[in-house]
């Protein structure tokens, strides 16, 4: 399914995984419509106004016979035109907008919506289906063509769910749940990241939305509903080990082990994913080895502690991880 | 002996700015404080585009990034914005209402300390090792103590409180000054456009520092005494801080706008050799884009889910804005079109406005609409529409503005040569750093990130608009150049070099310290072109009129009364900067500088106003 994805990718955006120009849902296609509408508009304002200058500019510099021009205090006709002209555009404008603000600013009405809860926090995203019994952090999966009613949470400062081919911004708020909506409407890895500023490494708190066939979904869910699955090889038994004598196991959850804290992204169905460190890298072993032997290189600012391990602790390790399928 | 006679002509001339009370000193050292933070902004707008330069880039570390433009922002908007703003309406404003000086002149003189002493202490937070990095705007919950330790967020919250204590004294003083001081005869419809826009933006800076002030106090509050004013979890709200930030924050924009409007609306008329076209127009223009700016301020806010009908209301004042906008921009072209177009530097600056603005202005339209905006705000999109504003509006109707008045301030001419190339650099600049960040914002670029993902096709975007900064950085020669060389040998400037039709044109170059040896009287708008125009209607029967004397004489038949230096400024200035320092955790400080200040205030309070009759 990932393939799948990779390649609807090239075909739709793949240029720009991150575009607001390359809607793949209902939601975002919309915005984009209203956009092309006002962008269009602009455009032709731009051309006569830009036109005019230009035309000015060229058509009444000084002559050289110095003479002082007519003098002209005004015209009430073009006054009045060069008013209501712009005031129509505006209602041209304005009538849309209204239209799509009413369609969007409320929750879904679609009963069949899959809720999805998104909380933010400080430089990762972690995502629950209550329904389903999910949690994971910084990729949520969601099924093609059927609506996803997101709720948005916070859990430090102020972020912003910002997947640009899926819906317009909508800020995470202290003390409020906010409400986000759309339908994906085709198979493919979309890219997103907070885009409200919340401190160090805002940058860096990206997360992926991977959009799947409702069977693939259907698999997926039933997978990461349930507990780890125990390590098969010794080299991944002994990193259990090493995970669960380490600060490791202090804000991370492992769940069907003894990992349950609360303070960093559950790891369950960790090896599974697509990226470490809410997107910075690929999900390849050479990867989290860098990632756990040098946290604040491969992104600055975030909150897990160095945790001091031996090479042959952090191999363990990492294939305890990476075995988290 | 020759040493200390030139020792005490240097004190002797410290002194004398020290404790000036004179306008245009006053302006003369706003301008230059403004300007230097206008370049350590830039420096710092540099560092971060060279941080952006390509994707992944170790330059900056993250927390330095965040600093860096987090002091851009905040340098930019109080102290070169404000500043500038202040310089312009200081030097220009008595000279073009026919005054000798602001209504309250040791009350100018306390607002230029203040707003120095602001910008020094928040750089103060450079040696602390603790510069702000919570953004210009500040959004609480990141900017409390558990987010924000250390001192970074209170140097930036208590060197805005100070220095706005300055600006709120300004907008009183010029209010005051326009309302009640301008020469017999200058009615309201006769007053020039500069001075009608520094009249609306006095009274804009009255309405809209004191909830910002509010706010500050509450964020001090919040980081010093404990209490929750913005904490979700005490049953408060932090968007609140938003709307006290924005409620100022977008009248803001007009407080800088606003005045290079009023260049503008000057430099073309004299460089068209036209009377502006539908000056009522231009001037109940001006008001409505005030007044509607106090109704606007959600739209900063669209993403942060207010609901559908605020978010519906406020998407439509905001689209109501463009139409005020758009009438200047028709009358400036209209004013043009029939005109003798003079284009020397100033008019180049004025002309690029118009143009520049009107991309600012079409953005802005665009993040009008709330929906558009969900995709838009927070990213570079909205960091090119608002440069596009405050560069191609403000700063060029600034360069406009120093290029127009700089002969009327020091009597001599700038280089044409070497302006038409800085007008060129700066444009071109412009156009190359921020234009390609429209692209990179609807691409999917936010905002404040210290780096970008390869991959994301905004590699290209981010090279060209570094490249565009670097022009910027190259814009400055000339600049440089061109004062320096008129500095040493420019060309004297006489009374009116550039056939101007306002009343600062009827003075000598530099203007002496009491301005207007007579009081003139004015019987018209543009008073100066007033022969043409009776040539014109001679036939109507018109009187002979305009402008009585329409030069000034050297000397002042009659002795003139002018305020006498004071350093009371100086002292209640000082008194609150050491207040503020105290704000830092010393109570000490604060303690003492209180008594400074009350000292400051018994000293100006008993202090005679008048000194020994001058002139």
């Amino acid at each position: 399914m990932t393939i799948l994805g990779v390649l609807a990718l090239q075909a739709c955006g793949g240029e720009y995984p991150q575009s607001a120009l390359h809607p793949g849902s209902d939601a975002a296609t919309r915005l984009d419509r209203l956009f092309d509408q006002i962008f269009w508009w602009a455009v032709g304002v731009f051309v006569v106004v830009e036109g005019m200058l230009v035309y000015v500019i060229v058509r009444f510099r000084e002559r050289p016979d110095g003479r002082r021009p007519k003098q002209i205090h005004g015209n009430v006709l073009l006054e009045v035109v060069w008013t209501l002209v712009p005031a129509l555009i505006l209602i041209a404008i304005a009538i849309p907008t209204i239209q799509t603000i009413f369609l969007i600013d409320r929750s879904t009405d679609d009963p069949d919506a899959l809720v999805v809860e998104a909380i933010g926090r400080q430089w990762w995203w972690e995502f629950r289906y209550p329904e389903l019994g999910i949690v994971t952090a910084n990729e949520a999966h969601l099924p093609v063509g059927r609506t996803v009613d997101l709720r948005l949470r916070t859990a430090d400062v102020l972020h912003s769910f910002w997947v640009p081919r899926l819906a317009g911004k909508r800020d995470l708020v202290p003390g409020r749940e906010n409400q986000l909506w759309f339908r994906p409407d085709s198979v493919g890895v979309y890219r997103g990241q907070c885009a409200e500023f919340c401190g160090t490494a805002h940058a860096l708190m990206g997360m992926r939305i991977i959009v799947d066939e409702p069977e693939d979904f259907e698999r997926w869910a039933r997978r990461n509903a349930g507990d780890a699955v125990a390590p098969a090889d010794a080299r991944a038994r002994a990193g259990q080990g090493v995970f669960a004598a380490h600060a490791c196991v202090s804000c991370h959850t492992v769940r069907g082990t003894a990992a349950a804290g609360r303070f960093g992204p559950d790891l369950t169905h960790f090896g599974s994913r697509l990226t470490i460190a809410s997107g910075v890298l690929d999900n390849t072993p050479a990867n989290l080895t860098r990632w756990l032997d040098s946290t604040q290189h491969v992104k600055p600012g975030n909150l897990m502690p160095e945790v001091v391990l031996s090479e042959a602790q952090l191999r363990q390790l990492v294939a305890y991880l990476g075995s988290l399928r | 002996m020759a040493t200390t006679g030139a020792g005490a002509g240097m004190a002797a001339t410290i002194l004398g700015w020290l404790t000036t009370v004179d306008h245009k000193r006053i302006a003369a050292m706003y301008f230059v404080t403004a300007f230097l933070f206008l370049l350590v902004a830039g420096v710092e707008g540099q560092l971060l585009r060279l941080q952006l330069a390509a994707p992944g880039r170790e330059f900056l570390d993250p927390d330095l990034y965040n600093q860096l433009f987090t002091m851009h922002g905040t340098t930019m908007v109080f102290f070169a914005g404000m500043g500038l703003v202040a310089a312009f309406l200081n030097f220009v404003v008595p000279l073009q209402i026919g005054a000798r000086d602001v209504a309250f002149p040791r009350l100018n003189a306390f607002s230029f300390w203040v707003f120095l002493f602001g910008g020094l202490f928040l750089y103060a937070s450079i040696p602390f090792r603790s510069m702000p990095d919570g953004g210009w705007f500040a959004y609480m919950p990141l900017t409390n103590p558990e987010y924000s330790p250390g001192l970074g967020m209170d140097f930036y919250l208590l060197a805005l409180l100070i220095s706005g204590v300055g600006s709120i004294a300004g907008g009183v003083n010029f209010l005051v000054t326009i309302l009640n001081l301008r020469a017999p005869g200058l009615t309201f419809m006769r007053m020039p456009l500069f001075s009608w826009m520094a009249l609306i933006v006095a009274a804009l800076i009255l309405l809209a520092f004191p909830p910002f002030t509010v706010g500050l106090i509450f964020m001090l509050f919040d980081r010093r005494f404990g209490t929750h004013f913005f904490d979700a979890a005490a049953g408060a709200d932090p968007v609140l801080w938003q709307h006290l930030f924005w409620v100022f924050g977008h009248p803001e924009v007009y407080i800088l706008i606003l005045p290079a409007f009023g260049v503008v609306s000057d430099v073309i008329p004299a460089f068209s050799r036209k009377s502006l076209f539908g000056y009522p127009m231009v001037v109940f223009s001006g008001i409505l884009i005030a007044f509607l700016g106090f109704g606007v301020w959600v739209h900063h806010m669209f993403s942060v889910g207010l609901g559908p009908v605020v978010n519906a209301v406020f998407g439509g004042t905001t689209m109501l804005i463009a139409i005020p906008t758009g009438i200047k921009i028709f009358n400036w072209i209209a004013t043009m079109w029939g005109g003798q177009l003079r284009f020397r530097t100033a008019m180049l600056f004025a002309v690029g406005l118009v143009g520049t603005f009107t991309i600012g202005g079409l953005s802005g339209v665009m993040h009008s609409s709330p929906p558009t905006d969900l995709q838009q705000t927070d990213t570079y999109f909205v960091v090119a529409h608002f440069h596009y504003v405050l560069v191609g509006g403000t700063v060029f109707g600034f360069f406009a503005g120093l290029y127009h008045w700089f002969p009327k301030a020091t009597g001599r001419m700038l280089h044409e040569g070497l302006g038409k190339a800085h007008f060129w650099l700066t444009f071109i600049a412009l156009n190359v750093t921020f234009f390609p960040m429209h692209f990179s914002g609807l691409l999917g670029m936010p905002r404040r990130t210290f780096t970008y993902a390869e991959g994301l096709g905004l590699d290209l975007f981010n090279l060209i608009s570094t490249i565009g900064a670097f022009i910027f950085t190259l814009s400055l020669v000339p600049l440089a150049w061109n004062l320096w060389r008129t500095w040493r040998r420019g060309e004297p400037a006489g009374y009116n070099p550039w056939d101007a039709s306002t009343l600062e044109w009827t003075t000598p170059s530099p203007p002496p310290h009491y301005n207007f040896a007579v009081v003139p009287e004015v019987d018209r708008r543009d008073p100066l072109w007033h022969p043409y125009v009776r040539r014109q209607e001679r036939d109507d029967g018109e009187e002979p009129g305009g402008v009585w004397p329409r030069r000034q004489p050297e000397v002042p038949p009659e002795p003139v009364h002018m305020p006498r230096p004071s350093f009371w400024p100086l002292v209640l200035a000082l008194g609150l900067l050491l207040m503020t320092i105290g704000g830092l955790g010393s109570l000490g400080f604060t303690l003492f500088g209180l008594l400074v200040t009350l000292a400051g205030l018994f000293g100006w309070a008993f202090e005679p106003p008048f000194g020994e009759e001058a002139g």
